[in-house]
């Protein structure tokens, strides 16, 4: 019933939130089938990027699903935001991933900070110099998922297939996507310039589903090269 | 008695004309193929009201956008036919751009005896010449042409995905997934834009137009769907641009069956007015309702097509299928609507029985002139012989466009790339 891949998966994880007690596999739980839908939500509006001419009725209907399982998400407080301490070095992460998303709208707009370089697997943080953006929020800020979201409905007037390409080239890169992605999203409204696009909103405990967890990853990305 | 045609492409629209004599169909390589009902004839009893093809014609071609690298595809997305007013037929037709008007017309007579040309078409030389005669008509075997008379170009950002002749035979609109725009069938180099949604900023964009239609007998009047499952009435007298509604039609959420996908699938994907003009009906994922104009908080009558997906919303979501666009129909009185599912299957209800058939549109379950046999979907428990279990379907084999004689019992319905024609069997 849900992506091909996650079943075990989300029983093992089950299992696990159950204390491990039950030998029996038990049903994903809704907080998990959640999150596997949001996923999956993510991942076919960028494959809309891929299309000949992206509908925009799916794309609407799909980050409409996006913002209901985020407004939810918020409200119960298992959104995870990012932790202060990490956000020195990990931003920048985000900041280039986000880029990713964005990239072929920024071409559009024709940015004047140069191409940005490829990202290549495994290659975490950039030189602060190399941010189109640099660390004084010159860029106007926007919430970073609203942004992605944003600039997916510009690129879908504004397509440029050379930057899609680019996107999926690289499967560590699109790990950063999801997760730049997902722990970006900060109530999507817009709030100040640069950095603290990122920075919390709201304070929530981290919840046990933390995407820290390599095993999440390792999965996120099992959908994308399963897609 | 039915019968089928197998065509190169997958359908994308088919539209009966106004008398039931004509069938277009378009397809996903931008032809348009059009069916004629044979004639009665006292010798071929058995032939009559068959169906066959009148006349093809490239109506698009794929365009390559240069300014946004996008190709603009050739598929047919809807036809529409203008009531005859002469001896030739008129039809729109439209991809997610362009739209064009088609004259059909037949030539039966070739003049001959020219003076300057001889018979191939050679010219003479003028000096060979001694006598002058006057050309003349001759019969000649039936050609049907089809000509494009206007090109409606260059006014839709977004994809059209209605377009809809107004009952004052000189207007249409087209509608894509944000703006709607009224045209003049004379004038091709400027439209009017009568519904215009697209926000200032496209980061607000939440909600497209799905489809639209003209009240079939006030021209003044016209509806159109969204995908948040609303419909809006507009009257053009009220304003320019009508952004502002004169009705607005929602049912309520049912909050016992809210999920992630209940917006999805409360999208509307078709609405169309019945021949009355006093209700409309529209097709969401699970179910077709019939409103009443006179009432905006809820249909009046609401039909379960498939409930049985409601379970698989998520594989449905999954492998895309619960974008899937289908239309719905009212037969030529009214009372029973009809649309399409999967598994090659159709769907009819009887407003006025509430009875309802499931029948299938395929080559091996059917015979010409057999009689279709009515299909079940089990959901659970046993399966009957002759059922089809719900997770045996096939969600490839979807029937999105289907069409109804305007005043007698027969269907027309496109199962991929096949074109199926069913009639009421007359004795």
């Amino acid at each position: 019933m849900f992506a091909r891949g996650l079943k075990r998966k989300s029983a093992e994880d089950a299992e696990d939130a159950d204390g491990g007690g039950a030998g029996v596999p038990a049903a994903p739980s809704y907080t998990l089938q959640r999150q596997s839908l949001l996923d999956m939500s993510l991942v076919k509006l960028q494959l809309c990027h891929m299309l000949v001419e992206p509908n925009l009725c799916r794309s609407v209907l799909i980050a409409n699903t996006v913002r209901q399982i985020q407004e939810e998400m918020t409200q119960d407080g298992t959104w995870r935001v990012v932790a202060p301490q990490a956000a020195g070095r990990a931003p920048l992460d985000r900041l280039v991933s986000t880029e990713i998303l964005c990239r072929s709208g920024r071409e559009q707009e024709g940015e004047g900070d140069g191409p940005l370089p490829d990202p290549a697997p495994g290659q975490a943080p950039r030189r602060p110099q190399s941010s189109p953006w640099g660390l004084d929020g010159s860029r106007e800020g926007r919430g970073g998922f609203q942004k992605s979201l944003d600039h997916i409905f510009e690129t879908l007037e504004n397509k440029t297939p050379g930057s899609v390409e680019e996107l999926f080239s690289d499967v560590d890169s699109s790990y950063y996507d999801l997760d730049a992605v997902l722990t970006g999203m900060v109530g999507g409204t817009p709030s100040g310039p640069g950095l603290p696009a990122f920075a919390p909103a709201a304070a929530a405990p981290p919840s046990s589903t933390c995407r820290s967890d390599l095993g999440e990853l390792e999965h996120a990305v099992e959908i994308l090269v399963e897609t | 008695m039915n019968e089928y045609r197998g065509l190169a492409d997958i359908i994308s629209t088919v539209e009966f004309n106004h008398t039931g004599e004509l069938l277009a169909t378009g397809d996903k390589g931008g032809r348009v193929v059009i069916f004629q009902r044979e004639q009665e004839s006292k010798n071929q009893v058995h032939r009559r009201g068959e169906y066959n093809v009148y006349s093809t014609f490239q109506s698009h071609e794929p365009e390559f956008d240069y300014l946004k690298s996008l190709e603009i595809e050739e598929k047919i997305n809807k036809i529409r036919w203008l009531p005859q007013q002469n001896a030739a037929y008129f039809l729109l037709s439209t991809n997610d751009k362009t739209v064009k008007l088609w004259k059909v017309s037949e030539r039966d007579k070739r003049p001959e005896g020219y003076n300057l040309k001889d018979e191939e078409g050679r010219l003479r030389d003028p000096a060979t010449i001694t006598t002058l005669r006057v050309p003349v008509l001759r019969p000649m075997d039936l050609m049907v042409e089809a000509t494009p008379r206007r090109v409606f170009a260059n006014a839709h950002t977004y994809h059209i995905n209605s377009i809809s002749v107004n009952s004052d035979y000189e207007t249409y609109m087209s509608a894509d997934d944000l703006r709607i725009n009224l045209w003049n069938f004379e004038i091709t180099n400027q439209s009017f834009n009568i519904v215009d949604i697209k926000p200032a900023n496209m980061e607000e964009l939440t909600e497209v137009i799905t489809a639209a239609e003209f009240h079939p007998h006030h021209c003044n009047t016209f509806v159109y769907s969204s995908s948040k499952g609303t419909i809006r009435l507009c009257d053009m007298r009220a304003s320019a641009l009508c952004d502002r509604h004169t009705k607005f039609f929602e049912e309520p959420e049912d909050p016992s069956n809210r999920s992630f996908f209940s917006e999805i699938i409360s999208s509307i994907s078709d609405v169309k007015f019945s021949h009355s003009g006093r209700y409309i009906m529209t097709r969401d994922y699970l179910t077709v309702k019939v409103w009443d104009l006179n009432m905006e908080n809820r249909p009046i009558e609401t039909y379960q097509v498939h409930d049985y997906l409601r379970s698989k919303l998520c594989s449905l979501y999954e492998n895309d299928c619960i974008f899937d666009k289908f239309e719905c129909v009212w037969n030529g009185s009214d009372s029973v609507i009809m649309t399409g599912s999967y598994n090659n299957f159709f769907r009819m209800f009887d407003r006025n029985t509430k009875r309802d058939v499931t029948l299938e549109a395929s080559r091996e379950n059917s015979k010409p002139r057999a009689i279709l046999k009515p299909r079940k979907v089990c959901v659970g428990g046993k399966r009957r012989k002759d059922e089809i279990s719900v997770d045996s379907l096939d969600f490839s084999k979807k029937i999105l466009h289907t069409a109804w004689h305007p005043s007698e019992n027969i269907i027309a319905v496109a199962a991929t790339n096949n074109l199926y024609i069913f009639q009421d069997k007359v004795n």
